[in-house]
């Protein structure tokens, strides 16, 4: 197992190399300059300010000094937010981000899994139809038209929770919410389906054939064996929620991730759109990680047999 | 003799959007104490549907029990509370599937899932039903049951799977045990294994078995009595001798025809033509009819009521009537009846090798 992570660790450190080198050379084919009003400079004053941030070099030398800098742990200095190192800005900006994705994504996955479990075990009752109407709904109408509605009515009309800001665990809850009817309904769409197959199977005929009752057939033989696909997609979607939700962290004024990556874009902030994206990758590849030790978890055909076969 | 199941006018539908198709149309059959009733038919015959409402274990949504009885200790199962049918499934009659590579569950080890039923039904603690579970893998033939218990199903090839299947329909000795097709998913050798071990352990733990397969040479092997099914009803049914030397029905005789022989050398395989009836439609007379090559004026307007041939032999087919015009069976039929006459005195093992397995009391 640990002989398995290291060689995966070492597969991980190659695929953040090769996504780092596209994005540099990529984000260099973005039009335009980093700086305000960069025409209206004089010649010299262009000069001195692509010498002072280094955009004079060649391509390559470019490209080399950050892949240095970078495994130093220096992702450079922003040239839009007040010449902040990238790291700080990053680190004072991830916390609401991640907070927000994880509550969200442990809300969706709980629920989700519940609704797709009792969906398939109340196959084409009410329930059935009940889960899959929330799961339409949750995967067809943006996060934004929740967050708007429940601001309107929960804050504004009854006005149970604060309608935005980010001062404590009262302001999280309606993000969260909004931010979780996806993952809902992805959940439970697949769950739903997973669940109705698994039961279908031999296994679970021979399972009642010993005489188990419902209740062990579905948490002991069926859940377990359904939730191995729902790992696979939750994963990814983890990393997205994680690495914020635009439009939600702007309608309720969240000083997160995603709203400064957007803006490091539309102005050309090199060091900043380098250090979100290497941050995404790393969220990236470690989620996957870890999504592959739970398989073997969850499923001993998948578990890892780093020499340990018998 | 006796009875340890009794199956009467049985009839199951299933009710599909093209409407009810009536798979199971008024079977009855006996099962005795110690014995073998194989049950065979081609697909779609009705024989795992007979099977699995004994074990009740039909679809819930589409299948209906639409009239009879299957009585077992004295009680209706087609009447219990799905509470109480628990306590019989995997306890008093339990039951092996037909392909051993899906009906193991993949995430579970096998000592738990043969433990189950143990904890379940004879509440042992964890610990005495672990012993138990090493034991039962000893019993059918697993080597190193201390290390297998504790492995997963994908660690065990297709023959070992079904020997674990066998050991958890075993583990509460049950009184019947239900083999749906057990061999047909396996290669042949271990085919002959694995029916080998369900004749021993018949031996050892003294349990009725209802055998289905579509198999003849599976039957001649382990059958003392043999229930051939077609059409949703049975049409035949007797010993295994008198089923395979004395067959009286055309379709046994077809099914007795296309099992190929070592003893001629036919060149070609027999097979029965046409197609099995859609049991949406019944036919009105026989089911066998439009495949029937002795087919009378009355086989397709009356269905032919059981005909008695011996205490033991019944077969439904209008040949049987006193007023029915003798026909002469296949050739490979009318080979056996030779041989049959030439040994009666059922039971000395020319051919069926029957002396080797005790528990078999009829003809005797």
């Amino acid at each position: 197992m640990v002989k398995y992570i290291l060689q995966r660790v070492g597969y991980m450190i190659i695929t953040l190399f090769i996504v780092t080198t596209l994005t540099f050379f990529l984000m260099k084919l973005i039009p335009g300059s980093p700086f305000n009003n960069f025409e209206k400079l004089t010649e010299v004053q262009r000069e001195i300010l692509l010498d002072k941030y280094g955009l004079n070099e060649p391509l390559p030398v470019q490209y080399y000094q950050y892949m240095v800098n970078m495994v130093k742990g220096d992702l450079g200095i922003s040239f839009q937010f007040d010449n902040t190192p990238v790291t700080k800005l990053i680190a004072n900006r991830i916390g609401p981000s991640a907070q927000l994705g994880l509550q969200a994504m442990i809300v969706g996955a709980v629920l989700g899994i519940f609704l797709g479990v009792i969906a398939a075990l109340k196959q084409n009752t009410w329930i059935d139809y009940g889960s899959t109407f929330i799961a339409v709904v949750g995967k067809s109408v943006p996060s934004f038209i929740f967050a708007g509605l429940l601001q309107y009515y929960v804050s504004v009309k009854l006005g149970w929770l604060p309608v935005m800001l980010w001062k404590g665990p009262e302001y999280t809850i309606l993000p969260t919410i909004a931010l979780a009817m996806f993952p809902i309904s992805i959940a439970a769409r697949f769950m739903r389906t997973e669940m109705i197959e698994v039961l279908g199977s031999d296994y679970i005929t021979l399972a009642r054939a010993k005489g188990a009752s419902r209740w062990q057939i579905s948490v002991k033989h069926a859940l377990r064996n359904a939730l191995i696909p729902v790992v696979t997609v939750m994963g990814p979607l983890a990393v997205s929620l994680m690495t914020g939700s635009l439009v939600i962290e702007q309608i309720f004024g969240i000083p997160g991730l995603g709203e400064q990556f957007v803006k490091s874009i539309n102005m050309n902030d090199y060091p900043v759109i380098m250090g979100t994206n290497i941050l995404f990758a790393v969220l990236f590849v470690v989620v996957i990680l870890i999504v592959d030790i739970l398989y073997g978890i969850i499923d001993p055909r998948i578990r890892i047999s780093g020499g340990k076969a018998k | 003799m006796e009875k340890i199941l009794e199956v009467k006018d049985l009839r199951i539908s299933f009710h599909t959007f093209s409407g009810e198709v009536q798979a199971i149309r008024g079977v009855n059959f006996d099962l005795y104490y110690g014995e073998t009733l194989a049950i065979v038919g081609e697909s779609g015959s009705g024989k795992s549907v007979t099977t699995k409402s004994i074990m009740r274990l039909l679809p819930e949504n589409n299948s209906e029990i639409k009239s009879g009885q299957i009585l077992f200790d004295g009680k209706d199962l087609t009447k219990l509370k799905d509470k109480d049918m628990q306590k019989i499934r995997g306890k008093d009659i339990s039951m092996i599937f037909q392909d051993p590579m899906t009906s193991l569950n993949p995430t579970m080890k096998i000592g738990n899932q043969i433990m189950e039923p143990l904890i379940k039904h004879q509440n042992m603690s964890r610990h005495a039903a672990k012993e138990r579970a090493i034991d039962l893998l000893k019993l059918v033939g697993i080597p190193k049951p201390e290390i297998r218990v504790d492995q997963y199903p994908h660690q065990f090839s297709g023959g070992m799977r079904q020997r674990v299947v066998i050991a958890i329909a075993l583990a509460c000795n049950p009184k019947v045990l239900i083999a749906d097709e057990p061999t047909t998913a396996l290669d042949v050798t271990i085919q002959a294994q694995i029916l080998e071990l369900m004749k021993d352990l018949q031996k050892k733990i003294d349990t009725s078995i209802i055998f289905i397969t579509h198999d003849l040479g599976v039957v001649a092997n382990v059958a003392d009595r043999v229930a051939v099914m077609y059409g949703g009803k049975i049409v035949e049914i007797g010993t295994a001798d008198e089923i395979f030397y004395n067959p009286q029905h055309p379709y046994t005789w077809g099914l007795i025809s296309s099992m190929p022989d070592m003893d001629t050398d036919d060149e070609e395989l027999f097979s029965i033509p046409g197609t099995p009836p859609d049991l949406l439609e019944p036919p009105k007379g026989d089911a066998f009819a439009p495949r029937n090559p002795y087919v009378m004026k009355i086989d397709l307007e009356q269905e032919p009521p059981f005909f008695k041939v011996s205490d033991t032999h019944y077969a439904a087919t209008w040949l049987l009537h006193p007023d029915a015009p003798k026909v002469e069976p296949p050739e490979a039929v009318k080979r056996r009846q030779s041989q049959y006459q030439g040994t009666v005195g059922v039971g000395n093992g020319v051919a069926l090798e029957k002396d080797k397995f005790p528990g078999k009391k009829e003809g005797k």
